[in-house]
């Protein structure tokens, strides 16, 4: 039909015509998150910068790297770094908009259940994460035969299934971070910040204290989650390792995360 | 239709909205009015489930809006017209209502014509809106799932007279098409143009609520006549109290029947007789709300 201006006798404005309604299915809510993480200038930039700095990485190990360095598994994790550090902060600010942008009042009122919205949002964080990492390897391949051939030197194909796997569990173990961050402080300023405290502080801090104190050398794998993280990027090789992310992620994010989604589900949203 | 039955939500020991019920039928437009700070938006809030009422309930069609499976299909809400991303442009705003909801995708630019933004404006950043601008595209969203009911909060806030003449058209038309329209303002004057019923809220509470007919009468009337002392003599024989004002009008609490029939009988002329508009019912606005302030004070 079309619609002609303000006319008030115009039925437009109720027409009767799309009246049955049915459940809202969580794809559809998925898919308007993932669109939502796009459709802003700041939010366009974050992801493509992902893909930016990727490429700068890729540029710069065949540029200075050493030739032994010039391996897939060293390409695919210049590629990654990049993904490991600004992802969740597309997670975080996905979240923190509904409140610090205000956005929430609409959202909520189109989904009200707050539960459903936020694990839309990680969904679609956790989709925007597979597709990066899968650039990242892309990328990472490119580079590795590129480098190589400049360098004179045999291409080594250093990165089995497996640890690309684990790869990709400790990027959703870094997501989650943000995940969890977003709904316990529901402010992008806040969250921005407390996000750097944990990934740079936190593990400075825990290092030099490691270093002082014996008690805390053996305590630290089961309580610094970047610590127990490295072994996914470097590579799982022991049964304590699974352990000490098992440790560590319940207490940095399953635990904080639960009061998290309390605080989002109770707070009122103005 | 929605029902608000005995809602209240208390803050420590400060009651924002104090055990108010009230109906919005359906065909209607209900004007919730009341000065800031009186509870409207923690109402509205409470109703469309962003905020949790200590007590009672809100319903829409006899549902709790929680339990709706797609709400924006049936309630249409504008809360804060501020209240977007300013980095969306306004036509994205509308187009995730539309795909959020699952509406065809030609309904966002039937509402964009229907709340007359033009292209060019539709595909500007929303921080760059005026507030008239937000309003238009708030209401735009509200409408795009042909919802059955509007909550509306203080929508005619920044539209210049034309725009509120043109949503006053818009919510009419609505209206009557079976709609329910809830809307707040803190202005007596907006609510008097647009709204069929009166809910007056101050210091969360209801201090009056019905059709803006009675509450008009009950403000009484104004009439003129060329020979007020005769005007004056007429209406005392009717037994009607009035004040001679210093404009030479005579305000009256009689209906506007009465104060004709009292002229007729008299043999007066008269040269205007109408129901006393918004400086009455604005009079009763201030007094009933200092009203309720005062009792505060007492308690």
């Amino acid at each position: 039909m079309t619609a002609t201006t303000i006319d008030p006798a115009n039925d437009t404005v109720r027409t009767g015509r799309l009246t049955e309604t049915t459940h809202i299915p969580l794809s559809r809510v998925v898919r308007v998150e993932l669109r939502k993480m796009f459709d802003t200038r700041s939010g366009f930039w974050l992801i493509a910068s992902i893909g930016i700095t990727g490429l700068i990485a890729t540029i710069a190990t065949i540029a200075f790297a050493p030739d032994q360095y010039l391996t897939y598994y060293n390409f695919a994790k210049a590629v990654g770094y990049p993904i490991t550090v600004i992802l969740p902060m597309v997670a975080l600010l996905s979240i923190t908009s509904e409140w610090s942008q205000r956005s929430g009042l609409t959202t909520f009122t189109y989904v009200p259940s707050r539960r459903r919205v936020v694990w839309a949002k990680t969904l679609s964080a956790v989709i925007v994460a597979v597709a990066s990492m899968l650039f990242a390897f892309v990328v990472g391949a490119v580079g590795n035969v590129v480098g190589s051939t400049i360098a004179g030197t045999p291409m080594v194909w250093d990165l089995s299934v497996g640890h690309a796997a684990t790869i990709v569990l400790g990027n959703l173990v870094s997501l989650s971070i943000g995940v969890m961050l977003g709904m316990l402080l529901r402010s992008s300023a806040a969250g921005l910040v407390m996000y750097f405290v944990l990934v740079l502080l936190v593990p400075n801090l825990s290092s030099l204290l490691a270093a002082s104190q014996d008690w805390y050398a053996k305590l630290q794998a089961w309580v610094d989650l970047p610590f127990a993280q490295t072994s996914l990027f470097e590579g799982m090789h022991t049964g304590a390792q699974w352990a000490h992310i098992a440790s560590t992620v319940l207490i940095w994010i399953v635990l904080p995360g639960v009061l998290g989604l309390r605080l989002v589900m109770r707070s009122e949203v103005k | 239709m929605i029902t608000i039955d005995s809602l209240t939500k208390k803050y420590g020991a400060s009651t924002a909205v104090d055990d108010i019920s009230f109906t919005a039928r359906n065909g209607r437009v209900t004007g919730f009015l009341g000065p800031n700070g009186a509870g409207k938006s923690t109402s509205m809030r409470m109703m469309v489930g962003l905020t949790t009422p200590t007590s009672g309930s809100a319903t829409i069609s006899g549902r709790r809006f929680a339990d709706l499976p797609n709400p924006g299909r049936e309630v249409g809400v504008m809360l804060d017209a501020s209240a977007q991303h300013a980095g969306r442009t306004g036509r994205e705003i509308l187009t995730i209502a539309q795909q959020i909801m699952g509406v065809p995708a030609s309904r966002v630019a039937e509402l964009l014509e229907l709340v007359s933004l033009t292209p060019i404006e539709a595909d500007r950043r929303v921080g760059n809106y005026s507030l008239g601008m937000r309003q238009r595209l708030g209401i735009a969203a509200a409408l795009i799932g042909d919802p059955s009911v509007l909550i509306l909060d203080e929508p005619a806030n920044g539209l210049d007279p034309a725009g509120i003449r043109w949503m006053r058209d818009l919510l009419r038309d609505y209206a009557d098409h079976g709609g329910t329209v809830l809307l707040s303002s803190h202005l007596l004057s907006e609510v008097e143009i647009i709204a069929d019923d009166i809910v007056m809220i101050g210091h969360g509470r209801i201090v009056c609520q019905g059709s803006k007919t009675e509450l008009l009468q009950a403000a009484g009337t104004v009439v003129r006549a060329a020979d007020v002392v005769a005007l004056q003599r007429a209406l005392a024989a009717a037994g009607l109290v009035a004040i001679v004002s210093e404009d030479g009008s005579i305000r009256t609490e009689a209906d506007t029947v009465s104060v004709g029939r009292a002229a007729y009988d008299g043999g007066v002329m008269l040269t205007e007789l109408r129901t006393a508009d918004s400086g009455g019912l604005e009079e009763m606005f201030l007094e009933l709300t200092a009203d309720t302030r005062r009792e505060r004070t007492a308690a």
